[in-house]
């Protein structure tokens, strides 16, 4: 302790511990060496660091667990009277007493936690404080805190403003003039480091316009640094919505999701050069933006909800694109025209024009006369020849009309010859490919003369003088009008006697039809520089190049195709076999024997057929049955090719059948009738028992049936009645009647084709419809053609052939007689005989049983057919004499096509057109 | 020696009504046994067909995925999968325990009157109206037949298959065996519309019922007649028949309300089942035991021999 004196004691405050006094002659201590400068505890232990997990500072006794004695469990001990307490042991009981003091982690003396030290007057506190509430989660949770403001102050707090410091200043020397304010100007660029933030903001940023000289100011307080530890997982910068902003907030900063776009249109359109305090450089942001970027949008600080439209709006206040991000309208190009300016960068030098350019006239084209066609022809031009010469004569009376006959210029309208005379094509010989090419010279005149003809009555007189070349006349294809008839007789005898060889293509243009026929004719001499031969010398280069590829290419390809098509086409030689189809060898037939066997119960060998049946690979695997036939790619039965059972076949026979009875002139043509009756499908059926029977049947139901049936033929009775003076004087060659009963019969037979052409015979029916249209179809096509005048002319002349029959017996009631009754027996409803109709018996039944039938029926035909005969026979010596003329002409007519029409008997090779038509 | 033969117990015919399953699915059009007579089909005219337990009368499960009526059905040899054809013209194959579709055959151009799994349920035979008998492969994804069986003149009434051989019964009269293993077909001229064929168990014989009210036992080799049954009433109507579980009789159905059961070998009468009043559509004979279900209208009735305890109340 240091002396003191008693005068000066009242006087003199001392503080700390005074020196002890030097004495006199002792040498001033050495100074403790530092390692003996060592710090213990109250205890005496040296404060030493032992390591975090070696017991801090001080563990136990001397860095031991335990005490002096060493370590020793409390041992419990519990009497009666002395119970032994549930001790809860608390981490105090673990700690040291050091622990517990001032300085350790759990202290016991009370002091003024932070919590409840002063902070309100504490303004740089308060203002990380609200710093730290804005970026809370949960803004202003500060508030609380707040309200609760301990009266103490900090002894800083108290020194300093003794000292004269006032709150909201900063610490230091006054200064003269305030610091000038760190705002980023626009434009200015600030390179390096950010600025610390909150110079520019806060509370003393209000300024003042006036500053006085003799003021000086306070510093400026500074807040310090937030170091508040980021425990969230939001991103750098983040803040949440501020529910003021968002709720209730102005939205004068509406933000527009889809501002980006409009922005950039505006930019396009309007303000080129114009920088919108957009501003390069470090601005206060530490990463993410380079120097030369421009700074992003702050998006967390911008996303508020009263930015978001949360109503549709009748117009969106900018563009109208409704968030579209389609291309955007220039919606002020209507208004202002001068508005839409040049896009996009002008180059040095140039400005944007003030006025627009004016926009060219644009004239319409003259306008077209109404009836205009814009389609030009050019006549060919033929040279005068001797082969020609009708080519020409009806060329020259063609033009007389404004339209030249469509047929030459619609390849639709052309037929299966013309096409062919047009490719070059020799004619075939033994198939007629017109049947005008059989029509001899006089009959072509005849047809002329009808064709001209208008009135009905005329036509009727001139059907009647004509009657014997009426098949003729009924086998023309088609009906031209009476100005063109010439034309199409001279085209018949220019194809009869020489065809064109060649074909034209370039038949529209006569010059260059010529210089290509020139070409080709070099080519053909084997010159090389045909090509340059032939071209016009007074085309230009770029027209004779153009010809010259034209023209090979058409040498390549005219010739080559009729080449090419010729070799690729041919005739049949066999029977055009679409009438056959594929029946399985081995037909279940025999099915009376079999009733009869099961009626005798005969099962067994009568009953059963057995046939070699193929099963499918796949099927014998699937049944784990070796294939029994393992080479065979066969499926089912064995099949063959047999002629096609069709209704339709069967419905022509009656065609034939009553030629043979009206004129027993059957004998000359067996061959062309054979041709289309199918010979092979009378044999097909084998069984020729039930022939007497049905044949029987056949003669009791036409009996019964006739008359009536007669009536239902109306066709024909009109045919009488059309000519009835006829009737005597024609001696009717077969064929014309039997087209006619065949005309006759006609209705009955689309009504038959509208009932069973569905089914399966569907194709068969139509290859007879084909050449059923070969026959009637000329007559057909005039009647319901498009001339009308026409029309009633050669339906007269359709009906002459059919008054033709002059035979005196009623057999042409007859055999239209014998026709309905077939298709009595064919199509009437029949059940099956055999079969009861069962409850569940199918729709197919009957369709079935009448395809069997009509094996069957063939028998019965033939046979009745040969009963015919020889009824008819009596007859037929009357007609010998024709027959004979009729014969020899048979027999040629195949052969020769076009020759033929010379000989005299035009009725024979007219006659024999349909036949050679059903042939092909 | 030492031990006698045992004497061969007298067939027992099913006489006694044990069960009646009112099916409720329209009028029953055919009713089957699976494969080991535990279970039964029924094909109802409601395009629903019904899996039951027959001597318990329970109901199993409902199949349904007809577009149509449903005429026959026929179970797998595994009992796995079901098949089925109707007026829908399609065949159906079924899985069992789900009661899913699991394929549908269409190409029939008519009604499937009937329908039948090989041995090995890897083909589904259906007979059709469309006369043609039609193998559809189960174990590929072809949706065209293997095979078209088109040989037929008229509508397949029936279709049986054995391990290699088809047997069908046409209406145009015929009965046709297709004997895979020989590469053959067989063509028996019965005459009257076939209305129902099936094997013998033993394989030998087949048996055919027309629409002449005649059955017809026809030796399997020769097609020679072995037997001719008559007494019932079979004219309008596709019924079955079928023999007993040993062959020992013949059974048919009628359209008189009865099942007829004639002696095989002696051809006579055996008894004349009175069912019921209307036509017996459809029956089934247990494949091993003397049990026959019958249907009738919208019903299916069990018969059972007259010796025979119910299981349920046996235990």
């Amino acid at each position: 302790m240091a002396a003191l004196h008693s005068d000066s004691e009242e006087d003199l405050v001392s503080y700390g511990t005074g020196l002890e006094p030097l004495e006199e002659g002792e040498r001033p201590k050495k100074p403790i060496p530092l390692q003996d400068q060592t710090v213990r505890d109250e205890k005496g232990r040296y404060k030493r660091f032992h390591g975090a997990f070696s017991g801090g500072f001080s563990a136990g006794y001397f860095n031991t667990v335990g005490s002096k004695e060493g370590w020793t469990p409390s041992t419990f001990v519990s009497s009666r009277q002395n119970r032994a307490d549930k001790s809860v042991l608390g981490p105090e009981d673990f700690m040291d007493e050091e622990d517990l003091s001032e300085f350790g982690i759990a202290p016991k003396a009370i002091v003024t936690t932070d919590d409840f030290a002063s902070k309100t007057k504490d303004r740089i506190r308060e203002k990380a404080r609200q710093l730290a509430a804005a970026t809370a989660p949960i803004p202003g949770a500060t508030l609380l805190d707040d309200f609760i403001t301990p009266a103490k102050l900090s002894i800083g707090f108290e020194l300093l403003r003794k000292m004269g410091w006032k709150e909201g200043q900063g610490i230091g020397p006054r200064t003269k003039r305030r610091a000038q304010r760190q705002k980023p100007d626009p434009g200015v660029k600030i390179y390096g480091c950010a600025l610390p933030p909150g110079g520019s903001e806060g509370s003393e940023d209000e300024d003042d316009d006036y500053l006085p000289d003799n003021v000086t100011f306070a510093p400026k307080d500074v807040t310090p640094v937030d170091f508040t530890p980021k425990t969230n997982t939001h991103g750098l910068e983040y803040k949440g919505l501020d529910p003021h902003r968002a709720l209730f907030g102005t939205s004068a900063e509406h933000l527009n999701l889809f501002s980006g776009g409009s922005e950039g249109a505006s930019d396009l359109l309007g303000d080129v050069g114009l920088n919108r305090g957009r501003k390069l450089g470090i601005s206060g942001q530490a990463f993410g933006v380079g120097a030369l970027e421009e700074e992003d949008d702050d998006i967390y600080a911008t996303e508020i909800l009263s930015k978001y439209d949360t109503v549709l709006k009748d117009e969106e206040p900018g563009d109208g694109l409704y968030g579209w991000t389609a291309p955007r309208e220039y919606k002020s190009q209507k208004e202002s025209k001068n508005d839409l300016r040049y896009i996009g960068k002008i180059l040095d030098g140039f400005s944007l024009a003030s006025k627009p350019l004016s926009s060219k006239k644009i004239y319409p084209p003259p306008e077209l006369p109404r009836d205009y066609r814009p389609v030009h022809y050019f006549r060919p031009v033929v040279a005068a020849t001797s082969e020609n010469s009708h080519l020409l004569r009806a060329l020259a009376e063609s033009t007389t009309k404004a339209v030249p006959d469509p047929a030459m210029h619609s390849r639709h309208q052309l037929n299966a010859s013309k096409r062919g005379e047009l490719l070059g094509e020799t004619p075939v010989q033994g198939s007629a490919t017109s049947v005008l090419e059989f029509l001899s010279q006089k009959d072509r005149e005849r047809i002329k003369e009808m064709k001209q003809a208008t009135d009905l009555k005329a036509a009727q007189l001139q059907a009647r003088s004509l009657a014997q070349n009426a098949a003729s006349s009924r086998a023309r294809p088609s009906m031209p009008d009476p100005g063109h008839g010439s034309w199409r007789t001279a085209l018949a005898g220019g194809t009869a006697t020489a065809r064109p060889s060649t074909f034209k293509p370039f038949a529209k243009d006569p010059e260059k039809q010529k210089r290509y026929e020139e070409f080709l004719v070099q080519m053909k001499k084997g010159q090389k520089d045909a090509l340059e031969r032939c071209l016009d010398p007074g085309m230009t280069e770029w027209e004779r190049g153009r010809e010259r590829e034209e023209f090979s290419r058409a040498a390549q390809l005219y010739m080559s195709s009729h080449s090419t098509l010729s070799s690729r086409f041919t005739h049949a030689k066999e029977e055009d076999d679409s009438d056959q189809v594929e029946v399985p060898r081995d037909q279940e037939n025999d099915v009376s024997d079999k009733q009869s066997a099961v009626k005798m119960k005969m099962f067994g060998k009568l009953t059963r057929d057995t046939f070699e049946w193929h099963p499918s690979k796949l099927l014998c695997k699937r049944f784990n049955v070796p294939d029994p036939y393992p080479g065979s790619t066969l499926v089912g039965l064995p099949r063959v090719k047999r002629d096609k059972y069709s209704v339709f076949n069967f419905l022509t026979l009656p065609e034939t059948e009553p030629t043979v009875q009206a004129s027993s002139e059957k004998v000359p043509q067996p061959r062309s009738l054979d041709k289309s009756r199918k010979p092979s499908r009378w044999d097909t059926s084998p069984h020729e028992k039930k022939e007497d029977s049905i044949s029987e049947f056949l003669s009791l139901t036409r009996s019964k049936v006739g008359p009536p049936k007669q009536e239902s033929s109306p066709s024909v009775k009109q045919g009488e009645e059309h000519a009835p003076g006829s009737l005597s004087e024609k001696a009717a060659d077969k064929g014309v009647t039997s087209q006619a009963e065949g005309e006759g019969s006609r209705p009955p037979m689309d009504l038959f084709k509208a009932i069973f052409a569905s089914s399966s015979e569907s194709s068969s029916s139509e290859e007879e419809g084909d050449s059923e249209d070969e026959q009637a179809g000329p007559e057909q096509a005039s009647c319901t053609g498009s001339q009308g005048s026409a029309s009633a002319e050669t339906s007269s002349v359709a009906h002459a052939p059919e008054s033709a029959p002059p035979e005196p017996i009623p057999a042409p009631a007859f055999p239209i007689q014998k026709m309905q009754l077939d298709e009595r027996e064919e199509f009437g409803p029949r059940l099956p005989p055999v079969f009861c109709p069962n409850a569940r018996q199918k729709p197919e039944t009957p369709q079935k049983e009448k395809y069997k039938k009509s094996k069957e029926k063939h028998k019965p035909k033939k046979e009745h057919k040969r009963k015919k005969d020889k009824k008819k026979k009596h007859r037929k010596h009357k007609h010998k004499s024709k027959q004979k003329n009729k014969k020899s002409e048979k027999s040629s007519s195949p052969e020769s096509t076009d020759s033929s029409d010379s000989q005299g008997g035009g009725e024979g090779t007219t006659d024999l057109s349909p036949q050679e038509l059903l042939r092909r | 020696m030492a031990f006698p033969e045992p004497k061969p117990r007298a067939p027992e015919l099913p006489q006694k009504l044990l069960k009646t399953l009112d099916c409720g699915q329209g009028a029953v059009r055919a009713v089957r046994f699976n494969v080991d007579g535990n279970y039964c089909l029924t094909c109802g005219s409601d395009k629903t067909l019904k899996l039951w337990n027959p001597l318990r009368g329970t109901l199993l499960r409902t199949y349904s995925g007809h577009g149509y009526e449903v005429l026959d059905a026929a179970g797998s040899f595994d009992n796995s999968s079901l098949c089925s054809g109707g007026g829908d013209k399609a065949v159906v194959l079924w899985d069992v325990a789900s009661g899913q579709v699991v394929r549908k055959f269409r190409g029939h151009a008519g009604k499937v009157n009937t329908v039948q799994f090989n041995e090995e349920a890897t083909v589904i035979l259906s007979g059709s109206i469309d006369s043609s008998i039609r193998c559809w492969d189960c174990r590929s994804r072809r949706p065209e037949p293997v095979q078209t069986l088109d040989e037929a003149r008229d509508g397949v009434s029936s279709v049986k298959v054995s391990d290699h051989e088809v047997l069908s019964g046409s209406v145009d009269g015929r009965v046709r065996r297709y004997d895979l293993r020989m590469g053959q077909l067989f063509s028996d001229y019965v005459g009257s519309p076939i209305t129902c064929t099936c094997f013998s168990r033993d394989g030998q014989c087949t048996l055919v019922s027309s629409l002449d009210s005649t059955l017809r036992l026809l030796d399997k080799d020769t097609g020679e007649l072995l037997g001719e049954y008559t007494g019932h009433k079979n004219q309008e109507y596709k019924l079955d028949c079928s023999l007993s579980e040993r062959d020992t009789h013949v059974v048919s159905c009628s359209e008189d309300g009865k099942v007829f059961f004639w002696d095989l070998v002696e051809g006579s009468l055996a008894l004349a089942l009175p069912v019921g009043h209307g036509v017996v559509q459809s029956l089934a004979f247990h494949p091993n035991e003397p049990c026959l279900l019958t249907a009738m209208g919208g019903s299916v009735q069990c018969w059972r021999e007259e010796a025979y305890e119910a299981e349920g109340a046996a235990g």
